[in-house]
């Protein structure tokens, strides 16, 4: 359902301001999206004004350097710190992105950072990632074939064949193109979204995957595919650079042809 | 997405930074519901002339007047921008198209063609007037 405005347990408030840069030559505010599921308060944004002369460049640098030495209560995920574990996914500076992959000096003025957008949140920059981990499992990401498996080796894929996977293997699944769709916020309960349906893509267009067809049945449904609208701003938010879009329109084209 | 708990959910609209191919989407659906109700005024006009010189009179009246020649205006672009914004997604559905640059590049293209083929239109039809 299209609701514009957050419910009423989630209008974000303002929260305190830290400033812990007394004597810094390169400030810089940070406003941050708190919520505790303790204390029974709506969410607000914290301010932490900080010297960037303190910690590395990047915004999961400052996070980590205002979570060890300003509010050790800040929340957030994080894990290989170099954009291939897709843990600190969130939405900074108005776009979704890792947190680990951006850089402070390419945002002009002060930074926002909020969680991964219209999701539930668990605390602070952790959203509940429960129901579109079920939508991946959903489209049974893993290769099936009823053929056997050559006995003495791998199930073996031309140079060309493999090359289909290129764009798609490498999603790391952050799902910082979901949560930046407006056709998921409104309808994430039926449409997979961008990056479920990158997965699908990758399985339908593998060589050695064997349940083709199945795999487009599951599909083919007014919601679960054809929610996308072509907005564009699945491929906008990727911190991979990978095109989501563009495997639906290839998820598209296919049911077309099969008519 | 509702979840039945207690857990806020995290803003969306209210933090997205603006996006012009997100724009252009959301006008895409906006234009189409505009044109489905200017078709209703075409629909009058075409009906009060089947109806009688005073019937027509009283629709032409109105169509005639500056805040049906604004309605006019307005639907004009809505019908271009519809039009032109129909054929960028006629390349997508072809699969053309999809690479950032070009999807922002077709983005610009159907803005202001609408502009210019609504002011095409209108001097055409202002100079045969």
């Amino acid at each position: 359902m299209v609701e514009f405005n957050l419910p009423a347990n989630s209008r974000v408030g303002v929260g305190k301001t830290v400033n812990a840069a007394q004597g810094a030559k390169r400030a810089k505010t940070f406003r941050i999206y708190r919520w505790n599921p303790d204390d029974g308060q709506n969410p607000r944004v914290d301010t932490f004004i900080v010297d960037l002369d303190k910690f590395g460049p990047m915004i999961l640098d400052a996070i980590i350097y205002i979570k060890n030495n300003l509010d050790s209560t800040l929340t957030f995920r994080r894990s290989c710190r170099e954009g291939i574990c897709g843990s600190c996914a969130m939405n900074i500076d108005g776009t979704n992105t890792l947190a680990c992959l951006k850089a402070i000096e390419d945002i002009p003025g002060d930074v926002g950072i909020y969680p991964l957008p219209h999701m539930p949140v668990v605390k602070d920059l952790v959203p509940d990632l429960k129901h579109i981990y079920a939508q991946l499992a959903s489209i049974k990401p893993w290769l099936q074939s009823q053929s056997p498996a050559p006995p003495d080796r791998e199930r073996l894929q031309s140079p060309e064949d493999r090359a289909k996977l290129d764009g798609l293997y490498e999603c790391i699944l952050c799902f910082c193109c979901s949560t930046s769709c407006p056709s998921y916020w409104w309808n994430g309960d039926r449409y997979l979204g961008p990056s479920i349906l990158l997965q699908a893509y990758r399985w339908i267009v593998d060589s050695r995957d064997e349940m083709t067809g199945e795999r487009l049945d599951n599909l083919e449904d007014p919601f679960r595919l054809y929610r996308c609208h072509t907005i564009m701003n699945c491929t906008k938010a990727c911190p991979k650079g990978l095109n989501p879009a563009k495997a639906i329109a290839e998820i598209k084209k296919l049911m077309v042809a099969r008519r | 997405m509702a979840n039945g708990s207690s857990r806020p959910l995290s803003p969306h609209l209210q933090v997205y930074r603006f996006q012009w191919t997100m724009a252009l989407s959301i006008t895409h659906r906006i234009t189409g519901v505009g044109l489905t109700i200017g078709t209703l005024l075409i629909t009058w006009w075409l009906v009060a002339a089947a109806a009688g010189p005073d019937a027509f009179a009283t629709a032409q009246g109105f169509i005639g007047s500056w805040f049906g020649m604004l309605l006019m205006f307005g639907w004009t672009w809505a019908l271009f921008f519809h039009l032109a914004n129909g054929i960028r997604h006629l390349v997508w559905d072809a699969g053309y198209a999809f690479e950032l640059q070009n999807a922002e590049r077709g983005a610009y293209i159907v803005a202001i063609a609408s502009i210019v083929l609504t002011l095409l239109a209108w001097i055409i039809g202002l100079i045969a007037w």
